[in-house]
């Protein structure tokens, strides 16, 4: 092996490894974000908390009713709907498709909320 | 009807054509929540005064006929400041049976319970056989319609009623308005009627004699009280175009657990006490939620309201009052509606 058919055999090794290592992280990657994607929004004082969400494709979000009335969780282009969500329950949602999905509380139809999917 | 009354009427009315908002009326109304107001319906002038022990025979006499109010009974809520709902209602209607004069009937304008759950109502059918008055009159709250978009409300509480569950009757010649304005609610926005209720109502309201004593009466205030807690309705407006023509209108709402008032012309509005929990004075709290109270304070900031109505008289008495029997630090005002 001469020096120039050693560097390249070194080079494409590590691109090798490189491209391993990148496929390998971004697997790793993928993998986390399908767990740190999941979010929750917390109900607390007739507000829906963060207001706006943004997650990925595939993501559940959850929400916790911390107050002492009950409220719901109504998409306003009736995507998804929630039954009566009391005082600590939750109601989980899994939004498969990107999109901005504008939500509110049927119940105190003030409290309005947005989770963006991209 | 005292002359002392019928000045404090004149110079609210004065106060409220001055300036639209009687500011210091209001603040009188404030310092009345949670103590005990009567109302006296008297031909068109509707007025308030405190209801003190003792004059309650006094306030008796003379009346065609009393009903009550009672609202936002929440049936199933069990948390601070009160576990026990089930027997608040009951001092409540203790109180109702313990008036001079017994009621033709009891409107309940709204939250009957909290999760719309059938045990729920049966809680609270259970608790109104023991009242005095027999016909019990409701409107569904917005806890009334969580679990079924109202289904289980609708079937025990409004037969016969229309859409989902307005309805109007008569009664010794006041004709009474039930209206729904917590169905269908739009997101951003208070309490609603809609479309087909505000047809119905002009419609129902049409033909009749501008004499006629109109008592409206639904969940959510139909008078914007603050609009960033969803307290008022978006279209009452148009509902209240329609009554404007009669002589004496009279609006009884529920919903923000405390008493308000207001007098706009001939029509006068009024909210009343829960008999569950208080709720607090709008933007002095950062939600609407319970407001959590000693207990001993509790039965002071809940309450009946009871409605005398004058045929002979010119006014429509509405007195609240309060579930703790003593020291009420209520001081009567009047507020009228021109019966002109």
């Amino acid at each position: 092996m001469n020096r120039k058919n050693a560097w390249i055999a070194r080079f494409t090794a590590s691109v090798a490894i490189g491209i391993a290592l990148l496929v390998a992280g971004s697997t790793t990657v993928k993998a986390n974000d399908q767990s740190a994607a999941n979010a929750e929004v917390k109900i607390d004082n007739f507000v829906f908390g963060p207001q706006t969400i943004t997650v990925p494709v595939g993501a559940t979000v959850t929400w916790t009713n911390k107050d002492d009335i009950p409220h719901t969780t109504v998409s306003t282009d009736g995507v998804f709907k929630s039954k009566v969500i009391d005082t600590d329950e939750t109601f989980s949602f899994k939004f498969t498709k990107a999109g901005t999905y504008s939500y509110y509380c049927s119940v105190h139809p003030k409290m309005t909320g947005t989770v963006v999917v991209q | 009807m005292n002359d002392k009354n019928n000045d404090l009427i004149d110079q609210k009315l004065q106060d409220l054509n001055n300036d639209g908002v009687d500011r210091r009326g209001f603040l009188k109304c404030m310092a009345w929540a949670g103590t005990g107001l009567v109302w006296t319906m008297s031909g068109g002038i509707p007025s308030s005064r405190a209801f003190a022990k003792g004059r309650g025979k006094e306030a008796g006499k003379g009346m065609d006929f009393s009903f009550v109010q009672i609202s936002d009974s929440h049936i199933g809520f069990n948390k601070p400041a009160n576990p026990d709902v089930t027997a608040t209602l009951q001092v409540a209607i203790d109180k109702i049976n313990a008036l001079p004069q017994k009621p033709d009937f009891i409107i309940h304008t709204g939250d009957l319970s909290q999760l719309s759950k059938p045990s729920e109502f049966d809680t609270l059918d259970q608790a109104l056989k023991g009242a005095s008055a027999k016909q019990t009159y409701f409107v569904p709250g917005e806890h009334d319609m969580l679990a079924d978009n109202g289904e289980q409300f609708l079937q025990r509480y409004g037969k016969g009623t229309k859409g989902s569950g307005w309805y109007s009757f008569d009664h010794k010649g006041v004709h009474f308005v039930g209206l729904v304005n917590v169905a269908n609610l739009k997101a951003g926005g208070m309490g609603s009627l809609g479309h087909e209720q505000l047809e119905w109502l002009e419609d129902d309201l049409k033909g009749r004699s501008a004499s006629t004593r109109i008592v409206l009466f639904a969940h959510i205030p139909l008078w914007t009280i603050y609009p960033d807690w969803g307290w008022g309705t978006d279209d009452s407006e148009q509902a209240l175009s329609y009554v404007k023509r009669f002589g004496s209108v009279t609006v009884l709402n529920g919903h923000i657990h405390q008493i308000m008032q207001k007098v706009e012309g001939k029509v006068s509005f009024h909210t009343a006490m829960s008999t569950a929990f208080p709720q607090p004075a709008p933007g002095t709290a950062p939600s609407a939620g319970p407001m959590k109270v000693p207990a001993d304070q509790l039965q002071r900031v809940l309450g009946i309201t009871n409605v005398n109505y004058l045929v002979s008289g010119r006014s429509l008495a509405v007195v609240d009052s309060l579930l703790a029997d003593s020291g009420s630090p209520a001081s009567g005002s009047g507020s009228g509606a021109g019966g002109r």
